[in-house]
């Protein structure tokens, strides 16, 4: 990474510094509130990071990566309520099945392109979804509660609020710097390179199938130790964390971010979340002056802006905040 | 066997009034090349439009009339305004950008109408059932909505296959350019194909309100089978699209009504009528998971332009 | 035939009720530049497309160094030695024209199931490039992002790709399409060049090019093989300059 003084680079240190701060800072102000709220922040991130391997770098828009917040979610929440509390168990359980159902459906759906592949993709996520719904024996549609959080022996406390926000901040980096080096080796080039030109690739004598699945497979695990960590967060699990919506979620943050760049995903997931805390606080200040108590109302439909932002956003900013910052548009 | 006859014609209301909202989504991406998400939400303004509408005037037809009329300009406008930006970009941009009007027409029937849902009420001559066959009495209603549903379906194939405007349509799925060369106004024209869409969108929406929902987010859920229906009939074709939705239609529905019994067999009680459900949605995904690798393009693939 | 690198038999393509490939028979000895001629709708790019692999003759066989490739994928025909540039370039557009060059050589280096060492500083890729670059006169726009080459350039980057691959046989659909008289003339000099170390298989338009370099013509039209021989020969075909020859002459004239 090039140790540069560009605007974008000390945006990206700035948001770090500030990130390792904020449970020193809760703690200062007594507010563990931000402590949840970035504990959240940090974990899409992370899911969104993995989706930018294979939307942004590899050009493969799966409309279904909220599933593997689901498994690893459900991994965790299922072994916990059969007795195996154990993070030494479950958080692998989470990887592995995460991967092994990547690997099924990347099998089935990299054969596909274009809006054939976000449609099958968004079918398996609903498929998975509704196999959620029908799990009677673990919550069903009602979701699950997970009493414990997973245990690692005295290694660490997950219960502890500032522990499990800098296990999930040092996770996230080390997400962040294995994509990096995984995007810039032999592997990431024939990807970046089937996303530019799949028909040239296999003209020059690659066999992209094989390598797109295996970043599937990679962006999907991750996702699924994103999940095994939310499901600890927020102590529940339910197929709602499945629906493909969610999934869209995660698109946005990749795209509103910057697709194809290290730290964009995280810019997203950080930018997504302050809207939805932002906005409403935005609107009624502005409608105040016009409207008076009325914008308290008003405030409560805050999302109705976030849906024009997002087609100008597709339209205008193509290359999401980190493109802005960097001064180029991607294409 | 009567109650089977019932389910079939159940399934067979359903699949049609799939259909209905596939055509309008597999117009506009034949001919446009746009992936529309929000193409749920007009299904959804229908519902509303009709109930709001019929509150007003108290005749349902009317209500029903004013509705299509209403969606029909919603959607034209929405095409000029927003979505004819898109054209040509990558179908991410799509998908993206709609996704974002999915939740601008959430938000905006929130406003409007507020978070709990509207009804729409039948008048008496739709609510007494007939009998069709000897012992099976089945809702007026739900024959309207087949007639209906058939009739637009006869109305389509007779634009798209012997009128000029069909015949532009078809042209500028497989053409663009020469299309636009021989002078015929294409942002028009796909205005025109949008508000049909739309149209289309909402007649399906209005029809299914009284005697399933009118309610936020119910766009969504049917969005997503509309694209199972295309996917499986094949992009562009509206052929493939009613065969497809006649099918999923009645897989859905048959299976939802035999299903939990099949399962009681197997499963507690408890555990079937929870399962049940969620089996049978799966069974459309698997059905598509299938068609799709075992036919990529689809039953019925229209050759691309 | 004996020392044949390529052999093609009675390659036959439909597409619909269009014939675009009519039991086409051909052999290209090793080291011969053997082009094809023809109008435009003379299946030409459809008879590379099936020699490439991506497009699945109905009829026929393709042998290449005695060895049957008539069904295997055209990433398996690269690593066997058989390298296609494209008639409408097909290139990395928004990488670098080095990272470009060094991703065909990275895919005859072994797999690429490679996960940390970044690429881009790896000597045993981008060396050969560079060499590549350098053959074909491109060494200096190295890091300049494809997109904003020439089109001149695209066409010479499209064969330092091809060379990238250490192939056995050339296949080049029309690499001066679209080409002024200077960098065509350049084009004619690289590829009088390649003559010496490769196999080629040319379809070109450039009648000028095609009889300064093409050791055998083959015309083609619709789909079928109305002549093949030696230029001179080609040339003297009354048939062929009915068909084909007479009005490229008529245009000039």
């Amino acid at each position: 990474m090039i140790a540069s003084l560009t605007p974008r680079n000390v945006v990206v240190a700035v948001l770090l510094l500030l990130l390792a701060a904020v449970p020193v800072y809760a703690a200062v102000t007594a507010n563990a509130f931000l402590v949840t709220l970035f504990t959240r922040v940090i974990i899409l991130g992370m899911a969104a990071s993995s989706l930018n391997l294979i939307l942004g770098y590899g050009g493969m828009v799966s409309f279904g990566h909220a599933v593997y917040l689901g498994i690893g979610g459900y991994a965790v929440g299922i072994l916990a309520q059969e007795g195996v509390t154990s993070g030494f168990a479950q958080w692998p359980v989470a990887l592995i099945v995460s991967a092994l159902f990547a690997l099924l459906v990347g099998a089935l759906s990299l054969r596909t392109r274009g809006v054939y592949f976000i449609m099958i993709t968004l079918a398996f996520a609903q498929l998975l979804y509704y196999f959620g719904v029908g799990l009677d024996r673990y919550g069903a549609d009602d979701g699950l509660t997970i009493r414990r959080r997973s245990q690692f022996a005295d290694l660490i406390n997950l219960s502890d609020r500032t522990q499990f926000y800098y296990l999930c901040f040092a996770l996230l980096l080390a997400t962040i710097y294995l994509i990096w080096r995984l995007v810039n080796s032999r592997f990431g080039m024939v990807i970046q390179g089937a996303r530019s030109n799949d028909r040239r690739m296999r003209a020059i004598g690659f066999p992209t199938f094989r390598y797109r699945l295996t970043a599937f497979v990679i962006a999907g695990a991750i996702c699924g130790l994103a999940g095994a960590l939310l499901a600890n967060h927020t102590g529940f699990i339910s197929p709602a964390t499945m629906h493909w919506t969610r999934s869209g979620d995660l698109i946005v943050m990749v795209v509103l971010g910057g697709m194809a760049s290290s730290f964009g995903p995280l810019i997203g997931a950080v930018a997504l979340l302050s809207l939805e805390e932002a906005l409403p606080i935005l609107i009624r200040a502005m409608a105040f002056p016009v409207f008076g108590d009325a914008a308290v109302r008003m405030a409560e439909y805050w999302q109705i802006v976030l849906g024009p932002l997002f087609l100008l956003v597709v339209l205008f900013a193509r290359g999401g905040i980190d493109g802005l910052l960097a001064g180029a548009r991607r294409g | 066997m009567l109650l089977f006859i019932e389910q079939c014609l159940n399934g067979l209301q359903f699949g049609l009034l799939l259909f209905l909202l596939a055509a309008g989504l597999t117009l506009v991406f034949g001919i446009m090349d746009l992936v529309n998400l929000a193409h749920g939400s007009l299904y959804m303004l229908g519902a509303y439009f009709a109930a709001t509408f019929a509150a007003w005037t108290d005749s349902f037809v009317i209500a029903a009339l004013l509705a299509l009329g209403a969606t029909l300009l919603v959607g034209m406008a929405l095409e000029v305004v927003a979505l004819r930006r898109l054209y040509g970009r990558d179908h991410l941009d799509h998908v993206l950008g709609t996704f974002g009007l999915i939740l601008f027409f959430n938000e905006l029937v929130r406003i409007i109408w507020g978070p709990a849902g509207l009804s729409l009420p039948l008048p008496m001559w739709l609510i007494y059932p007939i009998e069709i066959l000897p012992g099976l009495f089945y809702p007026t209603y739900r024959i309207a909505i087949i007639l209906t549903a058939l009739l637009v379906a006869l109305f389509l194939y007779v634009l798209v296959m012997r009128t000029r405007l069909g015949m532009l349509i078809r042209a500028g799925a497989s053409n663009r350019e020469m299309t636009g060369a021989l002078g015929v106004n294409i942002n028009l024209l796909y205005t025109l194909v949008f508000g049909l869409g739309a149209a289309l969108a909402g007649l399906a929406g209005l029809m299914q309100a009284p005697i399933l929902t009118v309610q936020i987010g119910m766009g969504e859920n049917i969005l997503i089978l509309a694209f199972v229906v295309i996917i499986i009939g094949g992009i562009g074709s509206i052929r493939g699209a009613f065969i497809a939705a006649v099918l999923v239609g009645l897989i859905d529905t048959i299976g939802r009504a035999f299903l939990p019994d099949v399962l009681r067999l197997v499963l507690s009680s408890r555990g079937a009528s929870t399962v049940a459900p969620a089996m049978s949605s799966m069974m459309i995904y698997l059905l598509m998971a299938i068609v799709l690798v075992l036919r990529p393009e689809g039953l019925f693939p229209v050759s691309s332009k | 035939m004996a020392d044949a690198l390529l052999e093609i038999e009675g390659l036959t393509k439909r597409f619909g009720g269009v014939i675009a490939s009519d039991s086409i028979s051909l052999c290209v000895p090793k080291g011969e530049l053997h082009a094809i001629i023809g109008p435009n709708g003379a299946g030409k790019t459809t008879l590379i497309g099936q020699l490439a692999g991506e497009i699945a003759a109905d009829a026929g066989r393709i042998r290449f160094e005695g060895r049957d490739v008539t069904t295997l994928p055209t990433d398996r025909r690269s690593q066997l030695g058989l390298a296609r540039s494209f008639q409408i370039t097909s290139l990395f557009l928004d990488f670098t024209v080095l990272d470009n060059v060094a991703l065909a050589v990275q895919a005859h280096a072994g797999h690429s199931f490679r996960f940390w060492r970044d690429a881009r500083s790896q000597g045993e890729l981008r060396t050969p490039a560079r060499a590549a670059l350098a053959r074909v006169g491109l060494a200096g726009r190295a890091d300049v992002i494809v997109s904003k080459l020439s089109h001149g350039e695209h066409r010479q980057l499209e064969i330092a790709m091809a060379l990238a691959t250490t192939p056995r046989m050339l296949l080049l659909d029309e690499p001066m399409a679209g080409m002024g008289p200077d960098e065509s003339a350049r084009m004619v000099k690289t590829l009088r060049e390649l003559k010496r170390e490769l196999t080629i298989l040319l379809i070109e338009h450039d009648m000028e090019a095609v009889f300064a370099l093409a050791d055998r013509i083959t015309v083609l039209v619709y789909g079928r093989i109305i002549a093949s021989g030696t230029p001179e020969a080609i040339r003297a075909n009354a048939e062929v300059r009915q068909a084909y020859l007479g009005e490229q002459e008529q245009r000039h004239g």
